[in-house]
């Protein structure tokens, strides 16, 4: 049934199309343009706009013999419907013709866009969707260009805050019905509603629904028009100003798509990709307000030697002298790319260090917040730095310093005083942090190299599925910072003598692929990700539950 | 092909040149006694043409009410990138509250500003408007950056025939609503 | 003025030798000389200086403009109607400029052979300086009722020392061009000297034919003194035009003045020869080219228009003595300015030669010219 490919003539040509597909689908697949609003790939079919009406018709048949009629030049006689058909409400069959360029079709479209516009309140100035709205785009495209109405308009109520992150303006609302679609569909429970008839429909909420779902930001992607805008992007920044970067969300393993959206170095919203293999066009709510982490003030701006800064090429310096030391301690985290995965676990085999690691495990909501809360944990399994499943603390690391064994600990982000180190064994080793914040241990550190944040560097990130996904610089790193992989990649040529200098993401992922058998394909990484084979990993006890498009079992 | 220009074929007098140098000397000489066409610009004001591009203004309307809504279509449209907008929401105690947005800063980079009135154009709501003031002068660059304050005691008021936000509020009150 | 006459008076006889005098008389005599020369030099400068101010303002005039009128000197524009007018005359633009001139940094290129170009600014003002002295501005009459020049120095030969000297002024040009060792002022000084070397044939050879009417009416005809005084009834433009207009036509060019300043010719060779010069030495590279235009009109004045005299045909009586000198005096200053103005009015009236029409205008038109006008002449005398 997927692979069926049925004919359908659109706008006089031939195309194949999946058998199955709606119209409106059929269309876009082979390029036709056809204008909708509430049409949604992910939800249900409303048909509630009319924007996507177009004609079509079907092979007529004798009514008395059930054989294909033909025209008197051989080609088949097609019976047009006497009136126009919404073409996501319509699934192709063999032979269908379909017009979406007709002159009457363009009235249509005309008219359905006046009546949208009738009581809509053309604010598109102080409207935070101007830009990336439907309604103005297609008003544009397709729209009378002038007004004809004359009345006032309706009032609908304005600026209704709905669980404290959205707000609603039912004014500028076209009765798509999305929202009510992915509320009931998706979170599986009702928010949104409309009340009244007529042109006063407007859209309402629950009264005292208070939908505490980490999903319900996802109704203001959806929204075609600016009904639904999000509070913490409100009159922050008009969309078009806004520099897109394609990237992946850090806060679980269920690693969703996203798209970063920043202007002069700050990002402004954070909004998810589709991807029909991961996250579909979902994501949570709180996956996208975590570049407020690295916003904060906290931020370690300058590389430090015993709490005094100085030059950057001067603490790696220092870094790699305590290192040839010997009795080293590497902390890792599993928020590094697997690019810098790899290098770390060459610059643990150059100074024959231990790898140290935790897991950070929160709640499983069983859609796209995974229990695992760093995105990589499976980068660090394939490029070797684990080989079971990491404890919560580094009791450890702890128990190393305290036998001796360690004497260094060059550590990666993490936080070794929430997580189980003790003071004195803090004192009794060099610590060396290295990360883009600053933590309880960087104070007392030896030397505190600032790195940067996952906005503002190349790499990928190995999902809860074992799908291999790149994400890329959204934002120019501050100065005085380095990339972990020019850091990583500094002391590994001076450890081992090679020539391994400043390489690129690519790069790191050409020698991996030399070296480990799984990731032989994953150098050029496409959009959607590249799922690896994880077999070997199998017998690994991963604490992810069954969840959209993953289930445990596979494993 | 090369091009023969016909060249006048010179009487005696015309190659003598002498009447000539006297005929130019006669013209320069009426010169002289000709009125002065030179702008004495600081004393003598320069009469401005309508539709003249000085420095870019923001403006309120006949009821004192800044017109911007931070759009931030002339920041899109500026070519030399001297507009900076900073979007804020109008408070809830404010009176125009339901037109929602006002800028909570506006820039110009009057060193940047090349008068090229296209912020005026972008403008839907008539707020940014080029006047008459050509002479803009500072002691120093952060100086000429105009914010908002200076903007606006720049601009004053513009009477506005449209009203488009106090009709908007008068439906609404019609219609029994509020905003 | 009259005092000084009066004392030059008694002590002329003292360098004819017709009578005897003191040792006293003569260091008198020396003084006064001195001062009558300083006097030449100094209405020479004036006018030179003035000029500047004149070709600003009038130049701005011809082409609808105001000039400079906004230069203030402080105190001196406070004064009430003074202030102003020196102010809106550009002569406040003056002082300022010639200050700046002063007290500008006076650099030395590197690359300059230094003597040469250390003298050529004076070479090129100081021919002017001594040719002031031999100009006669006017005439007086002694006791005796013989007229004498007003001139520091009145030899008999001073129209060819004025000529001789005056043409040693393209020296400061040759000068300026060879050690600026560079390649403009180089050019700018080569067309200086073949311009000046042509064009000095046909001023020499139009004057000449003044010179030979006056040697049929005076016993020294080469005295400017004595061609000035021949003018009394008419005017030598009249009788001899085409003269005349040989002699202002080779003025110009001898002046580097436009038409024919090849030698600067800003458009294609920046600043000609004094391109390298800044500050004070470049000052008097310019007031040398004006004080040039000042004198060259004084020598025009003297030979073809009328020197001292109002009009043709009418000249101060000499029965007025001392008053009748002090009219010639101004009359012949009013003239200088008069042409003046005229050298600035065609500056801006005529467009630069090109250099190939500079030299064949002079060698193939104007030289032919004088000499067939000094051939007439020769005839006409003969005859």
């Amino acid at each position: 049934m997927e692979n069926e490919k049925v004919t359908v003539n659109i706008n006089g040509c031939n195309y194949e199309v999946g058998a199955g597909l709606n119209v409106l689908e059929a269309c876009r697949s082979v390029g036709v343009e056809v204008p909708f609003f509430c049409y949604h790939p992910k939800l249900k079919v409303a048909g509630s706009c009319r924007m996507c009406l177009v004609t079509i018709g079907t092979p007529a048949r004798d009514r008395a013999t059930g054989e294909l009629l033909k025209k008197e030049d051989g080609s088949p006689e097609i019976s047009w419907m006497p009136k126009p058909a919404i073409a996501c409400g319509t699934k192709v069959s063999q032979n269908m013709h379909v017009v979406t360029d007709s002159e009457f079709i363009k009235s249509c479209r005309e008219s359905v866009l006046e009546f949208l516009l009738l009581n809509h309140p053309l604010d598109c100035p102080i409207c935070d969707k101007a830009g990336e709205c439907k309604l103005q785009e297609y008003a544009n495209t397709f729209g009378r260009g002038e007004s004809r109405y004359i009345e006032n308009k309706n009032v609908k109520p304005k600026k209704v805050m709905v669980a404290g992150k959205i707000m609603m303006d039912s004014q500028r609302c076209i009765e798509c019905s999305r929202c009510i679609r992915f509320c009931r569909e998706f979170i599986g429970r009702s928010t949104f509603s409309f009340t009244k008839r007529g042109s006063k429909t407007e859209i309402s909420v629950y009264p005292n629904s208070d939908n505490d779902s980490n999903y319900l930001l996802n109704v203001v992607d959806g929204c075609p028009v600016g009904a639904l805008t999000e509070k913490a992007f409100r009159f922050k920044m008009r969309t078009w100003f806004l520099k897109v970067t394609d990237s992946i969300c850090g806060e679980s393993s269920a690693g969703i798509n996203v798209r970063v959206w920043s202007r002069n170095g700050k990002i402004y919203r954070i909004t998810p990709r589709r991807n029909d293999a991961v996250n579909d066009m979902w994501m949570t709510d709180s996956g996208r307000y975590i570049h407020y982490r690295f916003e904060a003030k906290n931020r370690m701006s300058v590389a430090r030697i015993d709490s005094s800064p100085c030059d950057l090429g001067y603490a790696a310096e220092r870094c790699l002298e305590i290192l040839k030391l010997g009795k080293v301690a590497i902390v890792a985290n599993a928020w590094q790319s697997v690019e810098e995965m790899f290098l770390m676990k060459r610059l643990a085999d150059a100074c024959g260090a231990k790898i140290y690691m935790i897991s950070h495990v929160g709640a499983d909501d069983g859609k796209l917040l995974s229990a695992d809360r760093t995105p990589n944990m499976r980068g660090a399994f394939l490029t070797g730095l684990l080989d079971s499943y990491p404890p919560k603390d580094f009791k450890g690391l702890g128990a190393a310093i305290d036998a001796g064994e360690v004497g260094t600990v060059l550590c990666f982000r993490e936080d070794l005083k929430d997580f189980g180190l003790e003071q004195k064994q803090l004192k009794a080793a060099n610590i060396i942090y290295c990360g883009a914040l600053e933590n309880n241990i960087s104070a007392s550190a030896k030397i505190c190299i600032p790195l940067r944040t996952e906005f503002e560097k190349n790499g990928s990130w190995v999902n809860r599925q074992f799908r291999i996904q790149k994400f890329n610089m959204a934002v120019q790193a501050p100065e005085n910072t380095f990339a972990d992989i020019d850091f990583l990649s500094f002391l590994l040529s001076e450890l081992e003598g090679s020539h391994f200098d400043a390489p690129s993401a690519e790069d790191v992922r050409a020698e991996m692929a030399k070296s480990i058998v799984a990731m032989k394909d994953a150098v050029h990484i496409p959009a959607s990700g590249l799922p690896l084979d994880s077999s070997q990993f199998a017998s690994v006890d991963f604490p992810e539950e069954d969840a959209m498009h993953y289930s445990r079992q596979k494993k | 092909m090369a091009i023969v220009v016909e060249r006048k074929k010179l009487g005696f007098f015309e190659r003598l040149y002498l009447p000539q140098i006297i005929s130019g000397l006669w013209i320069t000489l009426k010169n002289i006694f000709r009125p002065r066409v030179t702008l004495e610009y600081p004393d003598q004001a320069p009469v401005l043409p309508v539709g003249y591009r000085g420095a870019p203004t923001l403006v309120k309307d006949s009821e004192g009410r800044e017109k911007c809504v931070s759009c931030q279509l002339c920041e899109f449209v500026c070519p030399s990138k001297a507009i900076t907008v900073t979007p804020g929401e109008i408070p809830a105690d404010s009176q125009y509250a339901f037109i929602e947005k006002a800028p909570a800063e506006f820039k110009i980079d009057m060193l940047r500003c090349i008068y090229c009135g296209l912020c005026e154009e972008a403008c839907p709501e008539r707020a940014i408007v080029l006047q008459n003031n050509f002479s803009i002068n500072g002691a120093s660059r952060a100086e000429l950056i105009y914010n908002k304050t200076k903007l606006y005691a720049e601009g004053g008021v513009l009477p506005d025939k449209i009203m488009k936000w106090k009709r908007v509020k008068d439906n609404a009150e019609l219609e029994g609503g509020s905003h | 003025m009259s005092y000084l006459i009066n004392q030059t008076a008694t002590c002329m006889p003292a360098l004819l030798g017709t009578a005897d005098c003191s040792y006293a008389d003569m260091a008198l005599f020396i003084v006064l000389k001195v001062v009558f020369a300083l006097a030449a030099i100094i209405v020479i400068m004036c006018f030179a200086a003035l000029s500047v101010v004149a070709e600003r303002k009038v130049c701005a005039y011809i082409q609808g403009r105001y000039g400079p009128n906004r230069t203030a000197i402080p105190i001196i524009a406070a004064i009430p109607l003074v202030g102003n007018f020196l102010k809106k005359n550009g002569l406040m633009q003056l002082v300022a400029d010639g200050l700046k001139f002063l007290l500008k940094e006076d650099p030395l290129p590197a690359h300059v052979s230094k003597l040469w170009y250390l003298a050529a600014p004076i070479m090129s003002l100081s021919p002017i300086l001594i040719c002031a002295c031999l100009i006669p501005f006017g005439v007086w009459w002694d006791s005796g009722g013989a007229a004498h020049p007003l001139a520091a120095a009145n030899i008999d030969v001073s129209l060819l020392a004025v000529l001789a000297i005056g043409a040693l002024g393209v020296y400061g040009a040759i000068m300026a061009g060879w050690s600026s060792n560079s390649k403009f002022p180089y050019m700018g000084a080569i067309r200086a000297s073949a311009q000046v070397i042509s064009y000095e044939l046909t001023m020499a050879l139009a004057a000449m034919s003044v010179v030979l009417y006056m040697g049929s009416v005076s016993d020294s005809p080469l005295s400017l003194f004595e061609i000035a005084s021949a003018q009394e009834q008419s005017w030598f433009f009249m009788t001899q035009p085409l003269a005349a207009l040989l002699f202002i036509v080779a003025l110009f060019a001898e002046t580097n003045r436009l038409p024919f300043d090849m030698a600067e010719s800003e458009t294609d060779l920046v600043s000609g020869f004094h391109t390298e010069y800044g500050s004070f030495k470049f000052g008097l590279f310019f007031v040398g080219e004006y004080g040039h235009v000042a004198l060259g009109s004084a020598l025009f004045i003297i030979l073809f228009l009328g020197a001292w005299n109002p009009l043709p045909y009418i000249s101060y009586p000499e029965s007025w003595g001392w008053i009748s000198t002090l009219l010639g005096f101004i009359t012949f200053l009013v003239k200088i300015s008069a042409m003046i103005f005229f050298f600035i009015w065609v500056r801006w009236t005529l467009p630069r030669f090109r250099y190939d029409q500079v030299m064949a205008l002079c060698w193939k038109c104007l030289m032919p010219l004088a000499l067939a006008n000094l051939v007439f002449y020769m005839a006409i005398a003969a005859i």
